[in-house]
């Protein structure tokens, strides 16, 4: 009886023991986190006893945990900053860096506007509110009404540093908390314009094309443009982890990059590595 | 048996005594923990903790002020003439700029000639500005700090601008949403006063009983639906009808924000002042239609008068409940840090930007602290209406004693 009620004890406990030893967490950008989580979805499901712990909070966020070490994987939509490097050479923690997919960034504007192309510098005139009516690039005479994340997302930050030259938005820009709410106000305000990520373009908004070589030539946002560079708006996804837990994240990370990976990442609206 | 009583009695006692004890002892806590955090902000440089300004020895510039970075770093100022210095062009210089000026072979593959290369930097381009962290820094170096001044109370109540991310001098100032707060609060008491105290009326004196019974459980339901989904309607549905009604750029105004949380104040107005105007002792009411008042001259005179305290008390409860709402206001205001005008504009409020902004934040930091600043203002709002509620109550039972 003793010797039975033991066996039952250790079947009971071995599931979670095995699981025990690949069992790890990502944590970081939000714009990563619906991507991870169905990767981290498939991938346990076809290893059963591993299991992903995915939380979001900002690229921020998820690099200052790896830092003090409660998260194993930290996802980001932009690279780390000098001194972020700087804090992780300082507390002697080697770690990799590894691109898993690319995103693009869709300036929207309502289905009703005339425009369908705008320079980098006409799109900086815009956003920091120096230009302020659409025949002014022109469309009709319509005040133009901005839409951007909230000052949190590390998409705000892309588009500044990127778009805008590093300068301030408008303070008349309104900050919206969620990227659908984005779409949601442009797809009902005729002078509106915004900036979402690739996966969220819908037929109720229409994506601009952009140039950055001051009006020679104008793209528009798609899987392609994005895959091909052409397309300026552009950033890549990072995973960053330490060479230290390297062996344990390595299956995981291989497997986002395999071609069952990849097509995850463009299922998901996301554009894939090649 | 009786010594049994006694000691569940005993026992009873200190259960009670020790749960008030722990409640307040939390309140106590949180309030304790807000201030700590949110008076940080105040006396301390705007910069980023370990952060400097720096510029080449050879610039005569001692002092900016946190305007003139601001300028500076945003393109506005390109020369420093404008700022007291030499007819110079402005180089702007952060952290990772170095990138732009050396390889990463010549910084080291662990970063362990950085320091070296900035103070080489700023010999080679004395025209620079630096926003950097002191400890890259390196021994004799050919620049001189820039101070900066710290921020103030008046600049965090007043200032117009709020930019809590901008590199290297983010901007504290809550002045907009000060006034953006007050107006949509005023905005959806102006809706929900009329509105709750009308229904209270007739559900208290003139509907049967029937309807009452009908109408009460679903105005209690609606302070039961989570704010979430009221955004969720306003943002959909009363948005675009202001938006076609006023013929408006966008949608998302005061007006939004105060219509959504008039109609989220409503059930408290309503239940607290249906509650108050039914204490009115059947008595009074009698002797009021006795002298041959009608019904409605014996609510006008006798019932609303009796009740004035607990109605006011609604209309305080109601003003808590509309000022430190969060999710709903949120989603449909706009969130633009302008001073509103009017109620036909975007604006953004105190409750909204701590909801928003206050998930992202390194835990700590300047714009952490900001956040709980605002936390202060708002909790001081409550305050003193909290204050007022205690203080209509006492003059109501002084007027009737």
């Amino acid at each position: 009886m003793k010797k039975l009620l033991i066996v039952a004890l250790i079947a009971l406990i071995s599931p979670y023991m095995q699981a025990q030893k690949v069992s790890f967490k990502v944590k970081g950008s939000d714009t990563v986190l619906p991507l991870t989580q169905k990767e981290a979805e498939v991938y346990m499901k076809k290893n059963p006893g591993s299991s992903i712990m995915v939380t979001g909070g900002g690229s921020g966020v998820g690099i200052s945990a790896l830092l003090n070490g409660t998260t194993d994987i930290c996802q980001a939509s932009r690279s780390l900053k000098l001194d972020e490097k700087m804090k992780l050479n300082d507390a002697g923690k080697a770690f990799k860096e590894t691109i898993i997919a690319y995103d693009a960034l869709a300036v929207i504007v309502n289905p009703a506007n005339k425009v369908t192309k705008l320079t980098r510098e006409q799109l900086e005139g815009i956003f920091t509110g120096k230009i302020k009516n659409w025949k002014e690039v022109g469309g009709d005479d319509l005040t133009i009404v901005l839409y951007s994340r909230e000052t949190s997302s590390g998409t705000y930050e892309f588009f500044k540093e990127h778009v805008l030259n590093k300068k301030n938005y408008a303070s008349s820009a309104l900050l919206m908390p969620a990227t659908g709410a984005i779409v949601q106000s442009v797809s009902q305000t005729k002078g509106a314009i915004g900036y979402v990520g690739l996966a969220y373009i819908e037929k109720s908004v229409k994506p601009l094309q952009v140039s950055y070589d001051k009006g020679k030539t104008y793209y528009l946002p798609s899987v392609e443009t994005a895959k091909n560079k052409t397309y300026p708006i552009t950033r890549p996804l990072y995973y960053y982890y330490l060479n230290s837990t390297e062996k344990m994240v390595n299956p995981y990370v291989k497997f986002i990059l395999s071609a069952e990976g990849q097509k995850i990442v463009l299922n998901e609206g996301y554009v894939p590595l090649n | 048996m009786k010594k049994f009583r006694k000691i569940i009695e005993k026992f009873i006692e200190a259960v009670l005594f020790s749960s008030s004890t722990i409640t307040s002892l939390t309140v106590i806590l949180i309030i304790i923990f807000l201030f700590k955090e949110g008076i940080g902000l105040f006396k301390s440089s705007p910069l980023e903790k370990n952060y400097v300004i720096e510029v080449s020895k050879k610039n005569p510039v001692k002092e900016l002020n946190a305007t003139q970075l601001k300028a500076i770093f945003n393109q506005d100022i390109t020369n420093w003439s404008l700022v007291g210095g030499n007819n110079d062009s402005i180089i702007l210089f952060t952290t990772s700029n170095i990138t732009d000026y050396y390889s990463e072979e010549e910084l080291g593959s662990n970063l362990e000639h950085l320091n070296e290369k900035m103070g080489e930097f700023i010999i080679q381009h004395p025209n620079a500005i630096m926003y950097i962290s002191s400890k890259s820094l390196p021994v004799g170096f050919g620049g001189h700090n820039v101070k900066v001044k710290d921020i103030s109370v008046n600049d965090f109540i007043f200032g117009k601008q709020w930019y809590p991310t901008s590199e290297p001098i983010p901007s504290y100032g809550i002045w907009p949403m000060i006034i953006g707060t007050l107006m949509v609060t005023l905005g959806a008491l102006l809706i929900a006063i009329p509105l709750g105290i009308s229904t209270a009326i007739f559900m208290a004196e003139v509907a049967h009983i029937r309807i009452r019974n009908v109408l009460k459980p679903v105005i209690e339901l609606l302070s039961g639906i989570p704010s979430v989904v009221f955004g969720f309607f306003g943002l959909i549905i009363i948005v675009p009808m202001i938006q076609q009604t006023f013929h408006l750029v966008v949608g998302e105004t005061v007006l939004a924000g105060s219509i959504i949380l008039g109609i989220m104040a409503l059930p408290t107005i309503i239940t607290i002042t249906e509650d108050a105007l039914r204490t009115t002792p059947q008595s009074l009411k009698e002797a009021s239609l006795a002298l041959g008042a009608t019904r409605w001259q014996t609510l006008v005179r006798v019932v609303i008068p009796y009740s004035k305290s607990g109605i006011s008390t609604a209309i305080i409860l109601g003003i808590g409940r509309a000022i430190g709402e969060t999710m709903a206001v949120l989603m449909v205001t706009g969130n633009a840090s302008n001073i509103p005008h009017s109620f036909l504009v975007p604006t953004r409020t105190i409750p909204a930007t701590i909801a928003a902004e206050l998930g992202e934040v390194s835990y700590g930091g300047l714009h952490f602290k900001a956040l709980f600043a605002l936390g202060i203002v708002l909790f001081l709002f409550t305050i003193i209406i909290n204050l007022t509620v205690e203080f209509v109550k006492n003059s109501g039972k002084r007027s009737r004693a």
